[in-house]
């Protein structure tokens, strides 16, 4: 242990300024120094207390081995004109949807001030025959029926959303179009996601 | 927790240890001297009734947390494992899964019973909310523990109910995927709600202290709604007189819980919970426990998706400022004819749309719920705080042992005389 060091009258200057006070009779106190120290101190101890507690919440978000599992690649010779097929991704489905000459032509036709979340079909595929979005309502997440409701496209069935034959949202609570995923064709037949 | 304590040890260990740790005093003060208002009906029962329950489901869930295990892979057989290997064990489920809906119906009674009352009114508005919270606690609690078996609605139940957060701009989706620990509900999530199913609880009873601790500092309303003058002539002990009616209603109330346990254990259930969850396949009709429906309904009355979801909040939040809603000074609505009509139209709006959230959505029911889903909230919005300024109420007795004695028609003879009173005279 340190030997206790105290104000002692030799080294008055010195131990006046250690201390921030005058030791002489009126002991005033040095407030800019004191405030400085305060504000310092609270600082360091929130930044310490914001460290601390970040742990603890980004603990809860994806881990390491949900982010590995990041891509699947799909042969799309098993998908037949008119037919969805439906993979798991992320722990998600993925709608990958061979469409009719019929469903294109009435996606590419759609106005877009018909649409609440304006979008044209061109933008939300790269080959015309082949749409693929991520098969979650953008509502609360169910997953919708393939060829069902007024647009031929999808009818979810927990509240009623309706989405065309490019994904996207014409009737219901949802408020987007089913979002599309990352990809790429990989060959005319091979398609990577994600 | 009621003020100082009565309470005289006999024994030389009894004082030994109650000049060390005043435990049995407070005991004594709270639930045996206790005065409680003599004219308490049945209602004032829910009250022990909630906290047997919450004891209930502490002691099942502890003893089903020994079998269960929280793996998506796993879940849903380790249930059916319960239910068929574990001694008792489908007893255990049946119990805890019908005790949750016990609970919930007594929490209604006993928040429907303070709304009628009017026991959210000063001095109790701490106490009111702290009630507040702890249903909100319950709601977490339950909806967490449904997860757990791992069927198809508790799988897109999960889905349905984490995804109203990504109705927030900005940060919603962030923290959907948060909740989540994944893109979507899983593995992760299963494992982060059976730790907070089995921790909310242990906070569910620390709150129900304060709450009764509150109680006890402000003393219980009654149904004539006025405070207690004098103690001797007004109240009578807890123990025996509220302990016994207390130890009545509850037996009362295990005979239907019994009855749902042994006889229709999955009446209240959904069939399809007990299909595996299946992340491919949303069931054809999403519908949550029936102690969810009115603001399930509320939900769906909403055609656009943050609106829906705040106003589902909002529906609940608004019980917390009940005591500044309603402005009338009387609080019990035997004094208040006009609020008593309201009252009851307001139990059928939560009824109807209850049922309305059960059922498969079709324009005419989208129609009827926001048609109710507004009267719901004009309840809170605009007839309790206009009622209170325009309300002709009934007069007021002058104390509660004139209003019980008014009702006994003067034969004082018919009251029970409680040591209170006796010792008094
Ligand atoms: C506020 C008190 C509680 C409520 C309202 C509640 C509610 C529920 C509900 C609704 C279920 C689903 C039942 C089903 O359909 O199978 C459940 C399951 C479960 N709860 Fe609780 N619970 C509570 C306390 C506890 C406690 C303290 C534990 C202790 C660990 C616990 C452990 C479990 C377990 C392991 C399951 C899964 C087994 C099963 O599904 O039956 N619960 N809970
Ligand atoms: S989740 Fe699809 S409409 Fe609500």
């Amino acid at each position: 242990m340190a030997r206790p060091r105290r104000a002692s009258a030799c080294r008055p200057r010195r131990e006046e300024k250690r201390l921030g006070v005058h030791l002489s009779g009126e002991a005033t106190v040095d407030q800019s120094r004191r405030d400085f120290l305060f504000i310092a101190t609270g600082a360091a101890a929130a930044v310490a207390a914001g460290a601390t507690v970040w742990p603890l919440i980004d603990q809860m978000n994806p881990d390491a081995s949900t982010l590995a599992l990041s891509s699947t690649e799909i042969d799309l010779g098993a998908v037949p004109e008119g037919q969805i097929l439906t993979v798991k991704w992320r722990g998600k489905p993925v709608f990958v949807r061979h469409r009719t000459k019929k469903e294109i032509e009435e996606a590419q036709n759609t106005p877009l001030n018909e649409l609440r979340d304006p979008q044209s079909d061109a933008q939300r595929v790269k080959k015309p025959e082949w749409l693929i979005v991520i098969g979650v309502c953008t509502h609360l997440g169910c997953i919708p029926l393939g060829h069902q409701g007024k647009y031929d496209g999808w009818f979810c069935p927990c509240h009623g959303s309706v989405y065309d034959t490019s994904g996207r949202i014409r009737q219901g609570p949802a408020p987007a179009n089913l979002e599309v995923p990352e990809y790429a064709f990989l060959s005319d037949s091979k398609v990577r996601i994600g | 927790m009621s003020g100082t304590s009565t309470y005289v040890p006999k024994s030389a260990l009894g004082k030994w240890f109650e000049s060390r740790l005043p435990i049995i005093g407070l005991v004594h003060s709270s639930f045996v001297a206790y005065p409680t208002p003599r004219n308490l009906n049945y209602l004032w029962t829910f009250g022990a009734i909630l906290s047997f329950m919450l004891a209930a489901q502490i002691v099942t869930g502890v003893i089903l947390a020994m079998h269960y295990v929280p793996q998506a892979n796993l879940a849903f057989d380790s249930v059916e494992h319960i239910m068929r290997d574990v001694n008792y064990g489908w007893l255990l489920r049946y119990l805890h899964s019908n005790g949750a809906s016990m609970f919930f119906f007594a929490v209604y009674a006993h928040i429907f019973r303070g709304i009628y009352y009017g026991s959210y009114k000063a001095p109790r508005e701490v106490l009111w909310i702290l009630g507040v919270i702890i249903y909100l606690l319950m709601m977490a609690t339950a909806f967490m523990g449904y997860v757990l078996p791992w069927g198809q609605m508790s799988f897109w139940g999960a889905t349905v109910i984490t995804n109203l957060f990504s109705a927030i701009p900005l940060v919603g989706k962030s923290i959907a995927t948060w909740l989540w620990g994944g893109y979507a509900v899983g593995d992760p999530t299963l494992n982060r709600f059976f730790s907070l199913h089995y921790l909310l609880p242990f906070m569910i009873a620390g709150v129900v202290v304060l709450h009764v601790w509150a109680l006890h500092v402000v003393g219980q309303n009654n149904p004539d709604g006025v405070e207690v003058k004098n103690v001797a002539r007004d109240t009578v002990a807890f123990t025996p007189y509220a302990t016994l009616k207390d130890v009545f209603g509850l037996a009362v109330f295990l005979i239907v819980y019994a009855w749902f346990v042994f006889y229709i254990p999955n009446y209240l259930g959904d069939a399809d919970n007990y299909i595996k969850a299946n992340p491919l396949q949303t069931p054809a009709r999403i519908v949550p426990e029936w102690y969810l429906l009115p603001f399930y309904a509320i939900l769906r009355a909403i055609p656009n998706k943050l609106l829906g979801v705040i106003a589902l909040f909002s529906a609940i939040a608004l019980l917390a400022f009940l005591p500044w809603l309603d402005t009338s000074p009387v609080r019990s609505a035997k004094y208040r004819p006009v609020f008593r009509v309201f009252f009851w139209a307001f139990v059928a709006v939560c009824l109807g749309l209850g049922w309305l959230g059960s059922q498969e959505i079709t324009d005419a029911y989208v129609l009827a719920a926001r048609i109710l889903a507004i009267c719901y909230f004009a309840f809170f919005l605009v007839v309790l705080p206009l009622l209170g300024l325009l309300e002709t109420t009934r007069p007021l007795p002058p104390s509660i042992a004139d209003a019980v004695l008014a009702r006994t028609k003067g034969g004082s003879a018919n009251v029970a005389v409680g040591p209170a009173e006796k010792s008094a005279v």
